[in-house]
């Protein structure tokens, strides 16, 4: 029996054929994909039987009934606004929810609650983007469509790894790149999406309002019209002092650009991580406008979001500073309209806390209620401790979520078990409007419920259960799709009320609908709305580096991870890719060496990473991955050392730029564990990886005495059965040992003085053998075959190649990334590997740098 | 030339066979105390334990070395030696004329000067004789007691073993082999030896041999009497220096000679276990043989030298391989150690500096010319340090 619906992870929102049981396919009626899927989209299928389920509701730490959780639920909230009033109660909700979900959420807290205070993750992915868009165009709108990417001649990606953090988008471009399209990719790191690239802008962070305003200036030079108070701005603006880019780079863009009718600027969090996101919406829009390409096909500016339902949280407006259905607040009969529909008289009055201020209100005790749903901000909030600090002020904290041992969870006071994908029902819109049904194709596990069904319950208990008496989502979205064919005073394109008479059958048989959809049987296109000129000044970003601080941490994703890796962490081959949390740095910035672990300080905090050395980071800028938590890895989150400084317009955290210093983590030893399950190890620094086979990789480093470590790492096995092979070199500082039993490899500890320990794929091999022998049992402590190429990590996911069988393709001359794909089968999967072939395959026909 | 060579062990056998070849005009002669073709004593072990037949010890036929021109006298003690008149007397009266004489004499096994040490059934383990005595308890008798855990009273008791004798190894540190091999080895070593039905007791002292018409057993230091028709004596080897002092040469713990193996006599050279080589005895074959060598290119006129080299040193027990050489337990050495409990494998290498200079392999020895290679040529080893303890396989660059 196979399920049509949508991805969970990116803002692509790919449709997906789901089978129980069989490997997950793309859908190729889906106008998204056509049948393509990404690297994390192919292994959805391994997701689903996740062994860290949050089963059963729990309170203050015990398993609890429904009724009872949900009463305390309701208890907390009424204590809170006695205590505190509506500004003292807050919900922090996902864009991994439903839109159904979102909708309820929205309606419990603006409608009932009384509060704005219901911001999402969003909020740190693409806030910056609606606020350029409300300005913009007078809505949140997203002109262009997915075909636009392919049809434009000029394909600028602004702040975007498109080929890893939007991997079935950049395969289209890549397929849809006939000759003479060009790609610029604008971002201050060489990333694999500059693979093929025919110019790359590595500009110096957060400066792409002052390339935007240079090329208005230009536009305007070239006889574009643009108006007086937009060009003011760039007036003499030194361009290349403030992109750190050369005047000949930047002519070819400009002169690019203008002679480029269609020409479209993709943005992403490169852009909308900032304190000037807002403004680097509106720049990147303003030079669209002027050029003439906003709303042409193949020409516009396309914000493409994170999050799977990053769009549909918008429509719902489940953000502190929007109402419903892209109604606002100061816009004449709206709010009113909102109210008398919802009949909800204590709707909030006015905008409330976004993330950053909402958590800092909490730091000061001023909420008494907080309900976090289906996110983890203990591990993506910019000033990680201070957010954890915050959490744990909160007096009654509760979690919805499908894991259970997310970082935020485990602060707290109500836990509930919540749907995941495939066993929750709704809808989802991706980043070009469309709507797709996410269905249900697994039986829920254990007590979970759906969201909406949770925020029902609650409502029900604080008196308001008339309002939330749905039966099923599709109640939900007949209410959401007809609370936007309210009240239009002013213009509003989002109106998709002629699906508010949907029947549960219809609802259930949806297929991928594009808004607007103002009456039935109409269908959503590319938009040509009406646009403003918003002037944007140039802002540097809000700290600068310098002093203690002196360089720029930038975060981001990577190509097989998802957000906090609750799901991708579990699976092995997706770890493969990148399995521990790493800081890059320019050799020439390096402060040690390549493998070597450092400790990343900001003004909020601190995580201890792998240095890698990365000729394609700008020289005094690092970045590290987002995706680590506590759970995979002690002392090594991220956001601790990110700074909290956030975009005065949009409320989103200036993720991209932090001051930092890097310095060597003083360690006395190094080393890693293997194991047939997950250890409880406590060691200084830790990362945990899930490796094929069942078997456990651990890395560790710490300060004590390694000879004392050894024993006791060893004893953590708890292996009594196993007889040990054991290498030990006081000395030098090398301790290893493997426990075997009748042929089959059980574990191996590995200390090190330093990081240069041996490949640990070789050694995850040979967990599968049944019979190692006599003598093969002591060389397994050398860490390697006696002959044979040096393991190396995987590149390719789907297939299982490595880096060293690429790199010997290429050397027995495959010089394309089809002529490795024939001679290896890398690639040939989903092709999300496909610019890191490309890149091996450019290093290797360059010469070595002296 | 008239060459005599006094003793037709390993060594002396050696310099013969060399001087016959590479001395011109040389006429040479072969002495042997003992009634026997030379034959290979380090394989008396293997005897004993019944791995071969005598005849398979066996060295060289009376054939083979005539034919080299080499005249062998075996049953031949010899109980003087004149040097003024550079001749010797030998036991049955004879004398015979040399113009170079080579001292390859060997050495005796130490018998304790315990009460009851000289018994019946009282043996050291040196030569054919003792090893037919040995063969012949066995035969008569249930019970030994070795008195000293080296190799050589290791592989006594493995023999006894296998011939049926419920054996006792009275060793005097705490773990056997103690002067080839670490405590750990040694734990192993004696571990896997009583998993065989040997018997350890250590550390302890011999006493006195119970008996009056032949040996009962063994009083320890500490009373215990462990009884015993069959005592076999491996304590430890003594040069053979007696003719020499007698003669007036330079004696100290051997006789003294230097680095051509001369002695304090410019006709008369010293080689193998009789020999102090610049202050250095050696007690062991492969540098006796190498002493033989020198000796006989220094005495055809080449410049050569003997300098003492690491030992190596290897168990002749079957199915307990253990070897060592170089330094085992210096102070300002860096150790390595590999072990596999399962299936009782352990090495052990010592580093200064970088550099290997000592090694002990027991359960597997197959990399025993490896790293008796690297600490021979003194090789750095320390960017490979980690992979040192897996042998050559992983070391191809060192190798």
């Amino acid at each position: 029996m196979t399920t049509r619906t949508t991805c969970p992870y990116c803002g692509v929102g790919c449709g997906v054929l789901a089978t129980p049981g069989a490997p997950v396919k793309g859908d190729t009626a889906h106008p998204a994909n056509r049948g393509r899927l990404c690297s994390k989209g192919t292994a959805l299928g391994e997701t689903l039987n996740h062994p860290n389920r949050l089963l059963f509701p729990e309170v203050d730490g015990k398993r609890a009934s429904w009724d009872a959780a949900l009463d305390a639920m309701a208890e907390g909230f009424r204590t809170a606004l006695n205590e505190h009033g509506p500004d003292g109660v807050a919900l922090y909700v996902s864009g991994q929810l439903l839109t159904e979900d979102y909708y309820a959420a929205n309606k419990f807290a603006k409608g009932f609650l009384g509060t704005a205070n219901i911001d999402s993750n969003s909020r740190l992915c693409m806030a910056s983007a609606v606020a350029g868009h409300r300005r913009a165009f007078g809505e949140d709108l997203v002109p262009g469509i997915y075909d636009d990417l392919e049809q434009a001649d000029l394909l600028v990606l602004l702040g975007s790894n498109t080929a890893w953090c939007h991997p079935v988008l950049f395969q289209r471009i890549q397929a849809a790149r006939a000759a003479g399209k060009r790609i610029v990719v604008i971002d201050p790191r060489r990333t694999a999406t500059c693979e093929g690239a025919d110019l790359h802008l590595a500009l110096r962070p957060g400066s792409d309002v002052a390339l935007y305003l240079g090329l208005l200036a230009h536009l305007h030079s070239a006889g574009f019209p643009v108006p007086e108070a937009a060009l003011e701005p760039a007036r003499g603006l030194d361009v290349p002092a403030l992109t750190g880019l050369s005047a000949q780079a930047l002519a070819t863009f400009y002169a690019w650009f203008a002679a480029t009718p269609r020409t479209v600027t993709l943005f992403s969090q490169g852009a909308n991580q900032s304190s000037a996101g807002a403004d680097k919406a509106n720049a990147i829009i303003n030079a669209h406008v002027a050029h003439g390409s906003l709303g042409l096909p193949g020409g516009g500016p396309f914000s493409v979001t994170g999050q799977p339902n990053a769009m549909g949280g918008r429509e719902v407006g489940a953000l502190a500073n929007m109402l419903a259905g892209h109604l606002e607040w100061d816009r004449p009969g709206e709010f009113e309209a909102l109210r008398d529909y919802w009949q909800a008289p204590r709707l909030a009055p006015r905008a409330g806390l976004k993330a950053v201020d909402l958590f800092n209100a909490a730091a000061e005790g001023r909420i008494g209620a907080l309900w976090v749903m289906a996110t983890n901000p203990a591990v993506s909030m910019p000033a990680g401790d201070t957010v954890r600090q915050a959490l744990k002020c909160v007096p009654m904290l509760a979690v919805s979520d499908c894991v259970a041992d997310s970082d935020t969870l485990a602060l707290a006071r109500i836990r509930l078990p919540a749907l995941g994908w495939g066993e929750k029902d709704g809808t989802v819109t991706n980043s070009e409007r469309v709507m797709s049904r996410q269905r249900r194709f697994l039986p829920a596990p254990g007590e979970a419920r759906q969201d909406w069904w949770i925020v029902s319950q609650v409502a029900a208990r604080l008196g308001w259960g008339r309002h939330f008496a749905w039966k099923n989502p599709a109640a939900i979205f007949r209410e959401h799709a007809a609370l936007t064919g309210l009240a239009r005073p002013a213009n509003r394109v989002f109106d998709i009320s002629g699906l508010a008479d949907l029947t549960d059958a219809e609802y259930d048989a949806m297929e991928p609908t594009r808004w607007p959809v103002a009456r039935r049987g109409e269908l959503g296109g590319r938009l040509a709305p009406a646009a403003r000129f918003v002037p944007t000044a140039f802002r540097a970003p809000v700290n600068a580096p310098g002093g203690d601080l002196p360089f720029i941490l930038n975060t981001g994703r990577l190509r097989d991870q998802w957000h906090t890796m609750t799901r991708t962490g579990q699976v092995p081959r997706l770890m493969a890719h990148v399995p521990e949390p790493f800081l890059a740095m320019h050799p020439a910035d390096a402060v040690a060496p390549d493998g070597a672990l450092v400790r990343v300080e900001g003004s909020h905090g601190q995580a201890v990473l792998r240095l890698r050395h990365d000729a394609g980071q700008r020289q005094g800028e690092v970045f590290a991955p987002m995706h680590w938590t506590e759970a995979f890895a002690q002392g090594a989150r991220i956001n601790s050392a990110v700074n909290p400084a956030v975009d005065p317009v949009s409320g989103q955290p200036e993720l991209k730029h932090s001051p930092v210093a890097v310095e060597p983590f003083p360690i006395r030893w190094q080393g890693f564990v293997l194991a047939r399950r997950q250890l409880s190890l406590h060691a200084a620094w830790q990362a945990v990886v899930p490796l094929e086979g069942g078997v456990w990789r651990h890395e560790l480093a710490g300060g004590d005495a390694p000879a004392q470590r050894f024993a006791a790492l060893r004893d953590a096995c708890a292996l009594p059965d196993a007889a040990w092979v054991v290498l030990e070199d006081a000395a030098g500082g090398h301790f290893r040992a493997a426990a075997l039993k009748d042929g089959r490899l059980l574990a191996v500890v590995f200390i090190a003085p330093d990081h240069l320990l041996p490949p640990r794929e070789w050694l995850a091999g040979l967990f599968a053998e049944t019979a190692i022998g006599s003598a093969a049992r002591r060389t397994i402590l050398a860490g390697a075959p006696a002959s044979g190429p040096a393991p190396s990590p995987t590149i390719c996911v789907c297939n299982g190649v490595s880096r060293a069988t690429i790199e010997a393709a290429i050397e027995g001359g495959c010089c394309s990334v089809a002529a490795v794909g024939e001679t290896t089968h890398a690639g040939t999967g989903c092709g999300s590997c496909r610019p890191e072939i490309a890149s091996l395959i450019a290093v290797a026909r360059q010469p070595e740098p002296a | 030339m008239r060459i005599v060579v006094i003793g037709a062990g390993p060594a002396g056998t050696r310099a013969a066979v060399l001087a016959a070849e590479r001395v011109p005009g040389a006429s040479v002669t072969l002495l042997g105390a003992e009634p026997a073709l030379p034959y290979d004593r380090v394989a008396l072990s293997r005897l004993l334990a019944g791995e071969v037949e005598t005849a398979d010890l066996i060295t060289h036929s009376l054939q083979a070395l005539t034919a080299r021109g080499i005249a062998f006298r075996p049953g031949t003690r010899v109980v003087s030696i004149d040097r003024a008149a550079r001749l010797l007397r030998t036991a049955r009266g004879e004398v015979i004329v040399y113009d170079r004489l080579i001292l390859a004499l060997g050495s005796s096994a130490v018998r304790l000067p315990v009460p009851g040490g000289n018994l019946p059934g009282v043996v050291c383990f040196r030569d054919m004789a003792d090893v037919r005595q040995m063969m012949q308890a066995a035969r008569e008798f249930g019970r030994a007691v070795v008195i000293g855990g080296g190799l050589l009273g290791l592989e006594a008791a493995a023999g006894l073993a296998h011939r049926g004798m419920r054996v006792t190894v009275v060793h005097g540190t705490a773990w056997p082999m103690n002067r080839q091999i670490d405590a750990f080895a040694g734990g192993l070593l004696g571990g896997r030896m009583e998993r065989r039905g040997i018997r350890f007791v250590m550390p302890a002292a011999t006493m006195a041999i119970e008996g009056t018409e032949r040996a009962t057993g063994v009083r320890l230091a500490d009373g215990r009497v462990l009884p015993a028709e069959l005592v076999v004596m491996a304590v430890g080897i003594r040069p053979n220096t007696a003719l020499a002092a007698d003669c007036g040469l330079d004696v100290g713990q051997g006789i003294r000679t230097d680095a051509a193996l001369r002695s304090s006599d410019p006709a008369i050279q010293a080689i193998g276990e009789c020999a102090e080589v610049e202050g250095v005895c050696v007690g062991l074959v492969a540098p006796a043989l190498e002493q033989a060598e020198a000796a006989i290119h220094a005495l055809a006129g080449d410049l050569a030298r003997w300098a003492p080299r690491p030992d190596s040193a290897a168990l002749k027990i079957s199915g307990t391989a253990v070897w060592s050489a170089g330094e085992i337990d210096a102070a300002d050495t860096e150790t390595l150690t590999l072990l596999d409990e399962q299936e009782d494998c352990y090495r052990r290498l010592s580093l200064r500096d970088g550099r290997l200079v000592g090694a002990v392999l027991y359960g597997d020895t197959a990399d025993a010319g490896f790293y008796m290679d690297l600490i021979k040529r003194r090789a750095d080893v320390g960017a490979q340090r980690q992979l040192l303890a897996f042998g050559q396989a992983y070391l191809k660059d060192a190798a």
